[in-house]
């Protein structure tokens, strides 16, 4: 059996850009594992443009961005298993995977890297009532079948929920002939990019539908229609309001969850509010050795992002592998709690002496924020405003922390991050 | 005249259906089920609580009392000779005020005359201990031992797969217009032609009452009684380790909580009476009326890991008592019907009943060539390391895995499209094999089934139905040339 | 004279813009926050223009679809046009990314390329 010294488990965008990072910092042994047929994940199905701007300055569609990275994988000779399934991942860093060619095999690594991304929420987990007929799917599942299979899963669509794969989706169903009637969403404002709605929805004269909700599925063997409502601000559906919409495909772009089965089952401690494991200033999880990076970590709107954070993952990973940082010794550390509009911090956890020239720290925002200020607190004492025209929860914020703020602040024991409405301020 | 004259028609594949065929496989007779659907386990069987009840709650004295003790004690032999999963977890039915206790000692008591085995009254510490989940507010319970769980798609498909295979017909997409007798034997119509036989069963579940009065004129009527659940992830599946269930009564016969075979949570069923047999769709108050009565019994259910919710009908007599009998008027149609619960608790005592009933009338010898076992689907995961690689160079197809959430392999995916009356549908690949009933509900290996489904088939991937029938999946066709 | 509304998509505020136009002319711009808001206005208002992506069929590949997009933005009036040259063509594997697939799509111009690299079945990679 090989030993590595990272094993990094998924050959998406996540998992492609921390295993050059890691090579890129002296690790020798890298090992990606991924169960798809080819590396880059979910990229593979994200045909459309407006990826990498922040990575190479360019408009890349989602093969070109994984490809980039596909590149330097192969140019570094990192060696990745394809149609490999991790099934789990056992104390002292034992993962066990199957495959065809392999069978069911151990690998024992130093340092492991999760990047395992989300999965999409299903109806079931909305409750939606009404029948269970063919003609359901969930806004990536149809993307699949449409970019990689070749298939339209319909002619007359309805889209609930208005997250970016949705918006999308409206627009490609669209080009491929179909008629997307609406797309309903339960929250006052969408949970998609601006440039999603002007250029998949707006272009194409697709009604967004805020504040709606889908109260009926009918057609017991394939969608015949959907019964679309008003909600009110406790999201309930109004009575009356209902408007029933023929169709024979419901999109459901409702939202993704981080994939963390595997984290679960090694016990990895999981922030409930991210869905993701809870991770310290290295993107190291409460297993040490075990780093998490991409959407398994916390659900990212930009790939960009993804391959920056994995970046960070990929470099503390062979750090920790070649044992140049203090490993297992307890440091003094600090804890980042989301305040007052503010829903979650990614990392939870910094140990100052671990930090270098700045801590990033990435957070989104509960509800849309027009001229907040982004406020920082050291143990109560607030010791940074910053004036933020718009915050929305659908976009994700980063905050970078000086080293120097840390020297000046030695005691330190809980950072919290606020957004604070502007009367506060002005 | 027809080509081929049966000895027996069944109508309907459900888990009724299926026992009495399998029974009935055990003689020298040519039989024919007929269904509706495009497989078996598509009504009722599909969607319940999956519970082999211990038999304290039928009425003292009754058939379904019989047939609910018969089937559990059955249950177990049966679930090694067709190798399906069978759990005996045990039962608590829980009270909450002192003022209760009658009832709770009035069903121990009933329980008692009809035959149940090992039943206790726990009081709140006890139950405290054996369910440390149950609310604080619990009184005292009684408790079942004898009280189990199945698969019910694995029990209805092993007793069908085991039917076929020792000689009996099924005919899928097939659904009865009407019924005639004449000349001593039965003429059966369906929208697939006519067919005869000397003997009818009628198992057609909410429709045994359309069945039924297709021949006789003293007539029957099933109410569809709509059942909600939500099904829970996993990860809930150990909240609790019994079926719990309320002290009929007060809040009616009560929301329970119940592990799963497979290890999910289960919360339901509501019972509402309505008109409409196909109506499985679930509403949202009844889904609100799960959630709410779920938690009355045990405290902190994460609903947060609610994955899917369903709707099943009950086949409700007004009697509520099994109909299991020759027709009166009718000789030669016998009536499986009114089978509500504990219809599949009682299924294997059911077809007994219902195959002697055939028997009787036809004095069949033996089939010599009877086999009452069979192996289910072959599951990788509890194979041994060696023996799972051994299979795996075998038949690299078991290394490929499919769906994530419930780790189901390409080869058993296969193996449930080529076995005996194997899937044809996506949602008989899901009930054989699990695949695409975890977390995800299919969002992952969806397109991948659907490949594997084609495949063998010989089909485009255009033709896959979800369930048979309109329920195609891809309705805005291919982007590929066409040959 | 003629009135259009805007989203503005150049940051997440998402400005409302009005445009007022004459004759083809521009007379005023007004909802947005900073000059961007103008800018992107202007654009949208006298050149929208956008990037197709799409899909065409690939033969004996490894891959049944083959991703492609316009080499630059093309006129938005355009985009049904594109979608229809494009949907006309099949090609045969392999194919490299970058590959040009149509030299001139619906009379833009603009070349249509392959956005990822499709291998020949059964080939050794």
């Amino acid at each position: 059996m090989k030993n590595y010294d990272i094993v990094i488990i998924g050959g998406g965008p996540a998992g492609l850009a921390a295993a050059v990072s890691a090579r890129d910092n002296g690790a020798e042994n890298i090992l990606i594992l991924e169960r798809d047929r080819e590396l880059g994940g979910i990229l593979n199905q994200c045909i459309h443009n407006g990826f990498g701007l922040h990575t190479f300055q360019e408009e890349l569609t989602g093969p070109e961005y994984a490809d980039r990275f596909i590149r330097q994988v192969t140019e570094r000779e990192i060696e990745y298993r394809l149609n490999t399934m991790v099934i789990d991942i056992r104390p002292g860093n034992t993962v066990t995977a199957v495959s065809q060619t392999d069978g069911l095999y151990e690998i024992h690594t130093k340092s492991i890297i999760l990047a395992m991304g989300c999965r999409e929420r299903s109806r079931g987990s909305l409750n939606i009532p009404g029948y269970r007929p063919a003609g359901i799917f969930s806004a990536g599942t149809a993307q699949r079948l449409v970019n990689i299979d070749g298939y339209m899963p319909g002619k007359e669509v309805v889209i609930l929920g208005s997250g970016d794969i949705g918006l999308i989706m409206a627009r490609r169903m669209t080009l491929e002939g179909a008629v997307v009637r609406a797309v309903i969403e339960l929250m006052p404002y969408s949970g998609g990019l601006k440039r999603n709605i002007v250029q998949c929805l707006d272009d194409y004269g697709i009604p967004l539908m805020l504040s709606h909700t889908i109260t009926d599925i009918r057609g017991k063997e394939r969608v015949e229609g959907v019964s679309v409502a008003q909600v009110d601000e406790n999201r309930t559906p109004v009575p009356g309001t209902e408007k029933y919409f023929p169709c024979d495909t419901l999109l459901l772009s409702v939202g993704l969850i981080p994939e963390n089965e595997l984290s679960r089952e090694m016990g990895a401690a999981i922030n409930p509010a991210t869905s993701g494991p809870i991770v310290n200033e290295s993107l190291e999880t409460s297993i040490p050795g075990v780093f998490a990076c991409g959407n398994v970590l916390h659900v990212h709107d930009l790939v960009d992002y993804v391959s920056q954070e994995a970046a960070t993952a990929g470099k503390q990973a062979a750090l920790y592998a070649s044992a140049k940082k203090y490993r297992d010794i307890p440091l003094p550390s600090v804890l980042l709690t989301p305040g007052e509009n503010v829903r979650y911090t990614v990392p939870s956890i910094a140990r100052p002496a671990q930090i270098g020239s700045s801590l990033t720290i990435r957070f989104r925002v509960t509800r849309v924020c027009r001229d907040y200020s982004l406020c920082v607190y050291f143990d109560g004492e607030k010791i940074l405003s910053r004036r933020k025209k718009i915050m929305v929860p659908g976009e994700m914020e980063t905050l970078n922390l000086s080293k120097e703020l840390f020297d000046a602040h030695p005691d330190v024991k809980t950072i919290t991050i606020q957004a604070e409405e502007g009367s506060k301020w002005k | 005249m027809h080509d081929k004259m049966y000895d027996v028609i069944i109508i309907g594949a459900g888990v009724s259906g299926c026992a009495t065929v399998r029974e009935l496989s055990r003689w020298q007779l040519r039989i024919c089920v007929v269904e509706r659907e495009a497989d078996v386990c598509c009504g009722t069987s599909k969607a319940n609580s999956g519970l082999v009840h211990a038999g304290f709650d039928a009425p003292a004295g009754s058939l379904m009392a019989k047939l609910n003790l018969r089937g559990n004690e059955m249950m177990e032999q049966l679930s090694k000779d067709l190798d399906f999963t069978f759990i005996r977890n045990g039962a608590l039915v829980v009270c909450l005020e002192e003022s209760e206790m009658p009832g709770l000692q009035a069903l121990y008591d009933r329980g008692i005359t009809n035959g149940v085995k090992g039943l206790q009254i726990l009081n709140r510490e006890e139950v405290q201990a054996l369910e440390p989940n149950i609310t604080e507010n619990v009184y005292a319970a009684l408790y079942a031992p004898t009280a189990g769980m199945v698969c019910p798609f694995e029990l209805n498909t092993a007793l069908a797969e085991n039917a076929y295979t020792n000689g009996a017909e099924f005919r899928f997409d097939t659904e009865v217009i009407n019924i005639r007798k004449q000349d001593g034997h039965f003429t059966v119509c369906t929208n697939q032609g006519a067919l005869a036989a000397k003997c009818v069963v009628n198992a057609a579940g909410v429709y045994a009452d359309q069945i039924h009065n297709m021949v006789s004129r003293r007539a029957i009527h099933i109410t569809p009684r709509k059942g909600e659940y939500c099904l829970l992830d996993k990860s809930a599946g150990a909240h609790v380790k019994h079926t719990v269930y309320s002290l009929p009564g007060k809040y009616g016969k009560g929301i329970l909580v119940t592990p799963t075979v497979h290890g999910n949570l289960l919360l339901g069923p509501t019972a509402d009476d309505i008109e409409n047999k196909e109506g499985t769709d679930t509403t949202s108050s009844g889904l609100a009326k799960v959630l709410e009565n779920a938690g009355r019994n045990v405290k902190n259910i994460p609903l947060s890991q609610i994955i899917t919710s369903f709707a099943g009908l009950r086949a409700h007599e007004a009697g509520h008592e099994f109909i299991i009998q020759e027709a009166e008027d009718a000789a030669g149609f016998i009536d499986c019907a009114g089978i509500e619960s504990p219809g599949l608790s009682s299924s294997p005592a059911i077809g007994e009943m219902t195959a002697g009933l055939v028997t009787d009338r036809l004095n069949p010898l033996p089939n010599p060539n009877f086999n009452g076992t069979r192996k289910g689907i072959l599951n990788p995961r509890l194979l041994s390391k060696e023996e799972r690689n051994r299979l795996i160079r075998e038949n690299p197809a078991y290394g490929r895995i499919i769906c994530r959430c419930e780790m189901v392999s390409e080869g058993e995916i296969i193996d449930a499209i080529r076995r005996p009356l194997g899937a044809r549908t996506l949602d008989g690949i899901k009930r054989r094999t699990r695949a695409g009933m975890g977390r995800c509900q299919a969002g992952f290996c969806l397109p991948r089934t659907m490949e594997i489904l084609a495949r063998e088939l010989d089909a485009d991937l255009s033709e896959i139905t979800k369930s048979g029938g309109r329920s195609r999946i891809i309705e805005g066709g291919s982007m590929h040339e066409k040959l | 004279m003629e009135i259009k509304n805007l989203t503005c998509i150049t940051c997440p505020l998402g400005c409302s813009l009005t445009v007022r136009q004459e004759n083809g002319q521009i007379l005023d711009i007004s909802g947005n926050t900073c000059p961007r808001g103008a800018d992107y206005a202007r654009q949208e208002i006298l050149s929208p223009s956008r990037t197709v992506t799409t899909t065409i069929e690939v033969k004996n590949g490894t891959e049944r679809m083959l991703p492609v997009k316009t080499a630059h933005e093309i006129p938005k009036d355009k985009i049904m046009d594109c979608m229809k040259c494009i949907k006309k063509i099949r090609v045969q594997a392999p194919v490299h990314i970058g590959d040009i697939i149509l030299e001139n799509a619906a009379g833009t111009g603009t070349a249509v390329i392959a956005s990822k690299t499709v291998q020949k079945a059964d080939s050794d990679l």
